[in-house]
């Protein structure tokens, strides 16, 4: 049994179709990325999920239940990251940790040491006692998530877990969720961060409008939407757009404000090519096709504007 | 909206078992238990001050006014102090404000701002849990400054009755009415300019009410509608059980707040997911 299924999911707000007829299913142990510009309804699905946003159609099974009829039973097997932290601003660092469990309805004796094991995964022991308003952003953001495993959930749902984080306290994130996965959770990842998408997805939906405009795996939609390698030429601003026609032929383009980017099998060679040509770019890089040119590919937008 | 929507309904329910499930896993001991911690954590000064309100009021109003008005008609028309006259209207509108408080602004910003319910409801807790949690924790508040206010009214020798010990639990008939009510209302709210709208619907009903003055002082026709609000039915019960006077209004009164937590209750109840699941 799938642990998601979501049938032709949609939101609407008022004249805006947040989420429009999204269809897709996530397996156990999967971890499952939702990746999209901002607006794109990965919040609003993820909310769905857990039965706190109210579907507008379609249908949705979590677990083989729907969340809007078995609310608590679904929400009892879930450990929810929000985009936005919601800590217990009146309640002290380890009390968030505790109070939340008593939510789940889980006993003292189990939560206390429970509590203390996850402060340390958080990093946050010395600042146990402190008050929420006292922590720095990137202390709220890791007691949120250290929060959200407190009833040991079997699935993860993390709305753009890293934002906010600097890149060491990233990668630690990163290195917990992978644990995390090797212990047979599922992780449901939201992120506007390829690399990220690529590093913990195993498998991956594309977003746009509330759309689905692609799924796979990151290889799968790298082989599928783009070339292996990609050439980034610079040539200064004002000379970008102008010399587009005497790059045609070398591959797909995209040109960017600052940059243009050829789609190439070979990144050397095109170089090559061009600077055979007389084009002498400022700059110039060779780097494998990511997620963000997929991104391109499908909208013609960046995925972080 | 929700017509096209198939939802998958567990056998063998009845419809108002599944209704609860749905909304609440009966946890909302857990809402209280949070409660009472952050009434630890918190300021002392913040929980004395509202209790200090009313007292405040009392001081001022009845025992500086009065000395200008002396005594006025009581409950079953026998004179009573101007103090012994607002006391207990006091107490009714300080349950009232304590309820709406907590029921209105509370909840929107806890809703809204803090995120706090968010938080919760992403456990297993459903929002049953939370309105039953909070309104229990609003009463309990409530109780507390009724207990205290009744201590000062007693001490004051503005209470001349054992009926008024009976002042503390209709003190909290009146919070769960106003609560219950209050609730159902913030769910149709969605900026806090409209829940300024509130305020000036509470404002007039207290000035009106017949709280610092008696109803008799306007026409009859204000004073039908005066008697059609509710603070007008909770001032009244209030006189009467502070100095121990009963007659065949104080069951209409008593009547109107059963009813009225009964409708709130049943109201917020219909309401609870479009507050809560937005
Ligand atoms: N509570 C809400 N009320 C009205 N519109 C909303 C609400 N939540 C989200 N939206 C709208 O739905 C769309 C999708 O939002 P969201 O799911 O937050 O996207 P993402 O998480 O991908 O950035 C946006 O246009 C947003 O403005
Ligand atoms: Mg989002």
């Amino acid at each position: 049994m799938p642990v998601i299924e979501a049938r032709e999911l949609t939101k609407i707000y008022g004249e805006v179709r947040a989420v429009d007829q999204i269809s897709f299913e996530v397996a156990p142990g999967e971890s499952f990325g939702l990746l999209g510009p901002n607006g794109a309804g990965k919040s609003t699905t993820m909310r769905m999920i857990g039965g706190t946003s109210l579907r507008t159609s379609g249908t949705l099974l979590v677990n083989g239940l729907d969340p809007e009829v078995n609310g608590p039973e679904v929400r009892a097997n879930l450990g929810v990251v929000p985009q936005q932290d919601n800590l217990d601003n009146e309640l002290r660092a380890r009390e968030n940790l505790v109070m939340y469990g008593r939510y789940f309805g889980l006993p003292y004796s189990y939560l206390r040491p429970k509590a203390e094991e996850l402060l340390q995964f958080a990093q946050l022991t010395e600042k146990a006692a402190e008050k929420v308003d006292n922590l720095s952003g990137g202390m709220k953001r890791r007691l949120t998530i250290a929060r959200a495993l407190i009833n040991e959930p079997r699935v993860l749902l993390l709305d753009e877990p890293t934002t906010g984080l600097d890149p060491q306290a990233r990668h630690i994130l990163w290195d917990r969720l992978f644990r995390l996965k090797e212990q047979g959770v599922t992780l449901i990842v939201t992120t506007h961060f390829m690399d990220e998408a690529e590093q913990l997805c195993d498998r991956l939906i594309v977003m746009d409008h509330g759309r689905i405009v692609a799924g796979g795996s990151p290889a799968e939609l790298i082989r599928q939407y783009s070339t292996r390698e990609v050439l980034e030429l610079r040539f200064g601003s004002e000379r970008n757009a102008s010399l587009v026609d005497q790059l045609r032929d070398f591959g797909r383009l995209e040109v960017l404000p600052d940059r243009v980017l050829v789609y190439t099998e070979d990144g050397e060679a095109a170089l090559e090519a061009v600077r055979h040509r007389g084009l002498v770019p400022v700059t110039s890089l060779v780097r494998r096709s990511s997620l963000e040119d997929v991104f391109l590919r499908l909208t013609g937008r960046s995925l972080i504007d | 909206m929700s017509t096209e929507q198939q939802v998958v309904r567990p056998a063998g329910r009845g419809a108002l078992a599944s209704w609860v499930a749905s909304n609440s896993s009966g946890n909302a001991r857990a809402v209280i238990e949070r409660g009472f911690r952050v009434i630890r954590n918190q300021n002392w000064i913040v929980i004395v001050s509202g209790f200090f309100e009313p007292v405040f009021y009392l001081l001022a109003m009845g025992f500086g006014l009065g000395q200008l008005i002396g005594d006025v008609p009581g409950p079953g028309g026998q004179p009573i102090s101007y103090a012994a006259f607002i006391a207990p209207a006091l107490l009714a509108t300080s349950a009232m404000n304590g309820a709406i408080y907590d029921s209105t602004w509370n909840v929107f910003f806890k809703l809204k701002f803090a995120k706090l319910y968010q938080g919760m409801l992403a456990t297993s807790m459903g929002p049953l849990d939370v309105a039953v949690g909070e309104i229990f924790m609003a009463l309990f508040r409530g109780f507390l400054y009724a207990l205290g206010f009744t201590a000062v009214i007693t001490i004051l020798g503005l209470a001349t009755s054992w009926w008024a010990l009976a002042m503390i639990p209709v003190a909290l008939l009146i919070a769960l009415g106003f609560a219950a009510l209050g609730m159902a209302v913030t769910s149709y709210f969605d900026t806090f300019q409209q829940m300024d709208w509130i305020n000036i619907a509470l404002l007039p009903m207290f000035m009106f009410s017949a709280t610092l003055f008696p109803i008799t002082v306007f026409p009859e026709a204000i004073q039908w509608f005066v008697m059609a609000l509710p603070l007008w039915h909770g001032v009244e019960l209030m006189r009467q059980l502070s100095v121990g006077h009963f007659e065949a209004s104080t069951w209409v009164h008593i009547g109107y707040f059963v009813a009225m937590s009964l409708v709130g209750i049943g109201f917020t109840t219909r309401r609870l997911r479009a507050l809560f699941l937005r």
